[in-house]
């Protein structure tokens, strides 16, 4: 029972570094981005090519993933995103769409259809059995990287300069760049810090998740599922609808195989029903 | 309806002289040649091509499909990314119906539509609130369910293997004495009968955009808080709309069930709620006929792209939105403004 809650846990930690900076783009550029999954396939398949392939360690390929996703997402929203943040929502959706295509089938073409494992290091495999509570390492792992990383954005966001300037952005663009800050790098960095953090997910939850091309499509859903649920105005807000998600998943999922995703969808579609705006969005979203 | 007066005094007095807006909003509901040239089309396709009548037949499901779309997002403006599960309900229903109560396809046809209007009358209540983010996720959200109750009810749906044995009956066309059209594998029967349903449909939605309600969905599309604020009753006009579109998505559904004797889960699928949209833009949206032009070009493109690289054939699609997207969805239908200046979409 506590294991399955801990399980739960490490899965929505997971699901909200994933999903993070999508809540960025969504609440920031009020973009409808479904391309984000494919930024954190990128980082799952960079860390499993450059461990099988290269023999890099684990540990190291963490931050290579995050940086390079980061210059990858850079590299996009400089030369392709950014024409499409005034566009209509359907542009966005289908220019979204067709970059999740296109990743899907590429990889496919590159690397094969086959799901690629990962080979973890000695030290991150087993349990810790603690009160005969079983924790898996690697689980316990993701919990504290993940939550070092919400505290570490949460602090960014409240307390620093670029945090407070971001804060603006999101609130008005217009008058933020009035007052001289340069809306276009903000959002530059904010895309390419967003686009990193899914790509250290994607690799992180390479173990967790399964990493195979169709990565994007399968998880879609989830990350707009904390995002939407969440709301995109707070850092709080998608951390406890992921931690609610990963729990309901992995719960239904152990309880109730024969419904699967099924939970999770209704619960998705109920609480969108009761607070279109989200469950934990301010009063007055714009 | 006491709002739709106001938008056509030629209803309350038919004799009376039009204002110079009701006569404009009568010009575009006037027929003009190239419309009848294209309801002279489909029959003659028919005769015309019967080797190619299983593609054709295709085209015909994924155009009716497109139509319905297009009432929802080019005439209400609501961005769905769901719209499969109607498709996939309407397929589903007709291939249960066929396989355990009787197997005659007009009844089956009958019982697809009600069942999948009902569906869309029940979600619609879903897509009244919230953002574009918000409706979305519940398009979404209720194609995704359907596709895990289709793929856990194996009992009924037969899971993940699809619902095989399915075996259509002879079509007997009520109160006539046509009877006794078996679907065959030349697809010829099929093509006649999607045929009919496609015209029907087609003429059922002009007569809807062309009457003060259509007109009144394209206003609440273009502005909701003026459309609201001049007495139009919006969720009631998005229900009625939604539920007509979700008809006839499960006319289109159950007819590729029919036609084809089979209904799997990718009736359900993502890719075919995503294709859908790809088919309507193709063809433009808010605009009656782009569903059957968009249909046409997007299984051209496909049996011509899949029969050279089949398995990365999304690459393509995914490649055609984007440029699509960057290009100018306005622009991309008109090739002459692609050269031109100060013509910014």
């Amino acid at each position: 029972m506590l294991t399955l809650l801990f399980d739960g846990i490490a899965y929505g930690m997971l699901l909200f570094i994933l999903a993070v900076g999508l809540a960025v783009t969504l609440g920031l550029m009020n973009f409808i981005n479904l391309a984000h999954g494919a930024f954190a396939m990128a980082g799952g398949y960079i860390t499993v090519l450059l461990m099988n392939r290269a023999g890099v360690p684990f540990l190291a390929c963490l931050p290579i993933a995050f940086v390079a996703t980061a210059l990858l997402g850079a590299l996009l929203e400089r030369t392709l995103y950014r024409p499409m943040y005034a566009r209509p929502h359907l542009d966005q959706v289908l220019f979204s769409i067709g970059l999740v295509f296109m990743a899907v089938t590429a990889v496919d073409y590159v690397v094969g259809s086959m799901q690629q494992n990962i080979h973890l290091p000695d030290w991150l495999q087993g349990r810790l059995p603690i009160e005969a509570v079983g924790i898996g390492k690697y689980r316990l792992f993701i919990v504290i990287v993940c939550a070092l990383l919400a505290i570490a954005l949460q602090w960014v966001l409240s307390r620093t300069r670029f945090g407070s300037r971001l804060r603006a952005s999101v609130d008005d663009p217009r008058v933020a760049g009035g007052l001289g800050l340069d809306v276009n790098r903000i959002f530059l960095l904010t895309f390419a810090v967003g686009s990193g953090l899914a790509g250290l997910g994607g690799a992180l939850g390479a173990e967790v998740l399964g990493l195979d091309p169709t990565f994007p499509l399968k998880f879609m859903i989830y990350f707009l599922i904390v995002v939407s649920v969440g709301g995109t105005t707070t850092i709080t807000g998608p951390l406890l609808a992921a931690l609610l998600l990963g729990i309901a998943d992995v719960a239904g999922k152990y309880y109730v195989p024969k419904l699967g995703a099924f939970i999770v969808y209704t619960l998705m579609v109920a609480i969108l029903l009761w607070r279109p705006q989200g469950l934990f969005a301010r009063a007055s979203a714009r | 309806m006491t709002d739709a007066a106001a938008t056509t005094p030629s209803r309350a007095s038919p004799r009376a002289p039009l204002g110079a807006a009701a006569r404009s909003l009568r010009g575009y509901a006037r027929w003009r040649w190239w419309e009848l040239a294209l309801f002279a089309a489909l029959p003659l396709s028919w005769l015309l091509l019967p080797s190619q009548a299983l593609l054709l037949n295709e085209i015909a499901i994924v155009a009716l499909f497109a139509i319905s779309l297009d009432l929802v997002l080019g005439y209400a403006g609501i961005v769905s990314l769901g719209h499969a599960a109607f498709f996939g309900f309407g397929a589903y229903t007709a291939a249960l119906f066929a396989k355990d109560v009787m197997p005659d396809p007009i009844v089956g046809l009958v019982v697809a539509i009600a069942a999948s209007a009902l569906l869309g009358l029940v979600t619609s209540v879903l897509i009244l609130r919230g953002s574009d983010l918000t409706r979305l996720m519940v398009t979404l959200g209720v194609a995704s369910i359907l596709y895990e109750l289709a793929n856990k009810l194996d009992w009924l749906t037969g899971g993940a293997d699809g619902l095989q044995g399915v075996v259509m009956g002879p079509i007997t066309v009520p109160f006539t004495a046509l009877k006794g059209f078996d679907f065959d594998l030349t697809g010829r029967t099929a093509y006649a009968y999607t045929l009919v349903v496609l015209a029907l449909v087609l003429l059922v939605a002009r007569r809807l955009v062309h009457s003060p309600f259509g007109v009144s969905l394209q206003a609440l599309r273009d502005n909701r808080l003026r459309a609201a604020s001049i007495g139009l009753s919006v969720p009631l006009r998005l229900v009625a709309v939604y539920t007509v579109a979700a008809a006839i998505a499960g006319a289109a559904g159950a007819l590729l069930a029919q036609t084809t004797g089979f209904a799997s889960l990718d009736v359900f699928d993502f890719h075919r709620s995503a294709e859908v949209l790809l088919v309507l833009v193709i063809g433009g949206t808010g605009y009656l006929y782009g569903g059957i032009f968009g249909a046409i070009v997007f299984k051209l493109l496909h049996d011509l792209i899949a029969a050279w690289t089949p398995q990365y054939w999304n690459f393509w699609v995914g490649l055609f939105l984007v440029v699509l997207v960057l290009v100018g969805r306005e622009r991309f239908v008109r090739p002459w403004t692609w050269f031109g200046k100060g013509t910014k979409p």
